[in-house]
């Protein structure tokens, strides 16, 4: 095999193999489930514990289901999978290495907060583009409950939040990527630096991690050359209402207008009118779920036919936030496109 | 192109100042007044029905009556409906002797999966452990001074 060039720029992959989305999987909890995207979700769960005897099991068996059903969907067994890419909120990523004990297959853990869910998309796409791999499931997940006890109180602590809080989505979502048959492939993976602008409050995150979110998609563009009005939408992950105004405004501090087209996950998935969703969604399960339940059916149905999905993520740990430190900041942005023919591009 | 800390950091706080909502003070302390008001109200009654219903004296009807706040408390943290109000009331919420009760039942709820011993008994006083720290600390140097005032 060749060795092709993929490196296109300073921090962008360019795979001209044109890795595919064969299938993806979902599963949510209720509140996710009551929201406007309600419908798209493979698996809706009116038990936040999802018959799991603690929020962690919960968690991990949202993960395993959303893995499983990807799988199924792709018209695969578990194992033809070359390889699990995968990674979650928690400490030592406990529910994604629970997971794979479950799915048996050799494990990649990543760690990128909220930003792996982009993160295991663009390395699953590299190994695939690279040979290295046939078939990969990335996936990621969170649940609110295990993010409120690992980052903030105890669940049923009654603590007030600020209206620039977040709500950490109960869901994961997966993806089986490999070459075959399908109609959205993965053009470009942008991968992000750490940017710290200093904000220190971890109820501000849409703050915190709006300029590691502009950093990227400039970064994205220079490297591979493309104009905003390339793209149909630009996706964030988890800015929520907050940190997609600020988005914007540092974009056009940069001269990038994105006009309109510029969404976030954290916002789509919860209705605003539904009980303490603050300023949106977030959690690696936030980006997954809506790129994967929605973002990616909108490319199918020809809607859409290009998208940048920026995945974003704050590093903190709950010691760091304790000891005063401020929030360094991630973004991965993955080029989504649909393709019409086989071999064809846009 | 790369932004880093420093003069940029300084900038983007004064930017983002004016572009995150702030917190409604006045709604919250409308909240917390009437929250926290109904809650001592309650206990008023409770103590009183002590007193007519059950002939305690009004120092003896204390404790029974803080001994039942408590017990409301944690029942309504354990049925999942203190935090809901919490998250409305604010200080109305916490400031009570129902806010220490939800601290610890939450605290003990949250942990039971850790055993009863290292999960609930280690950290049921995870979140209110403080409040007894500093009120301990607090009450030794207000004693201290009554004492060098009034006695010395």
């Amino acid at each position: 095999m060749t060795t092709t060039n993929r490196l296109r720029g300073l921090q962008t992959w360019e795979f001209s193999s044109l890795p595919r989305i064969l299938a993806t999987g979902t599963a949510v909890g209720p509140k996710e489930g009551e929201g406007p995207l309600g419908q798209s979700f493979d698996l809706v769960h009116q038990d936040a514990y999802i018959g799991q005897l603690s929020w962690e099991k919960a968690e991990r068996k949202l993960l395993e289901l959303a893995q499983q059903t990807a799988v199924k969907k792709a018209g695969i067994t578990m194992e033809e999978l070359t390889f699990s890419v995968s990674g979650d909120l928690l400490p030592q990523n406990v529910s994604s290495n629970f997971a794979a004990r479950t799915a048996g297959k050799p494990l990649i853990g990543v760690f990128s907060a909220c930003a792996t869910s982009m993160e295991s998309v663009a390395l699953a796409a590299l190994l695939v583009d690279s040979g290295a791999a046939t078939y990969v499931l990335a996936s990621t997940g969170s649940h609110n409950s295990t993010a409120e006890r690992t980052f903030r109180y105890p669940t049923e602590y009654g603590a007030q939040k600020p209206p620039t809080a977040h709500c950490t989505v109960t869901g994961a979502g997966a993806a089986v990527i490999g070459q075959g048959t399908g109609e959205v492939v993965i053009r470009y993976a942008t991968i992000g630096k750490v940017n710290d602008l200093g904000v220190k409050s971890p109820w501000e995150m849409g703050a915190a991690m709006a300029p590691a979110a502009a950093d990227t998609i400039a970064m994205h563009l220079r490297d591979t050359g493309l104009q905003p009005a390339d793209y149909d939408a630009v996706i964030t992950g988890d800015l929520a209402s907050v940190g997609l105004p600020i988005l914007d405004e540092l974009l056009r501090a940069r001269g990038i207008d994105l006009k309109g087209r510029l969404l976030d996950c954290g916002i789509l998935i919860y209705d605003q009118k539904q009980a303490e969703v603050f300023s949106g969604g977030s959690g690696p399960g936030c980006c997954a779920c809506v790129t994967f339940a929605h973002l990616l059916p909108r490319l199918e149905s020809g809607q859409w036919q290009r998208i940048l999905v920026v995945a974003t993520g704050a590093l903190l740990s709950q010691i760091s936030a304790l000891q005063g430190e401020t929030i360094p900041c991630i973004a991965h942005a993955v080029t989504f496109e649909r393709i019409r023919e086989q071999g064809g591009g846009v | 192109m790369s932004i880093k800390m420093g003069a940029d950091s300084k900038r983007y706080q004064t930017m983002i100042k004016n572009r995150q909502p702030g917190k409604p003070w006045l709604r919250n302390s409308v909240r917390a007044f009437l929250a926290g008001g109904t809650v001592c109200f309650i206990g008023q009654c409770i103590q009183e029905s002590f007193v007519h219903l059950f002939h305690f004296s009004e120092k003896t009807a204390g404790n029974p009556t803080v001994a039942i706040l408590i017990f409301l408390s944690a029942l309504f943290t354990g049925i999942g409906v203190y935090d809901v109000f919490g998250q409305w009331a604010g200080a109305g919420s916490a400031v009570p002797v129902t806010g220490f009760s939800n601290a610890m039942t939450a605290a003990a709820l949250e942990h039971k999966t850790e055993g009863y011993v290292t999960g609930v008994g280690a950290n049921m006083f995870k979140v209110a452990g403080p409040v007894i720290v500093f009120g301990v600390v607090s009450a030794f140097f207000v004693g201290l001074v009554r004492y060098l005032i009034i006695k010395g």
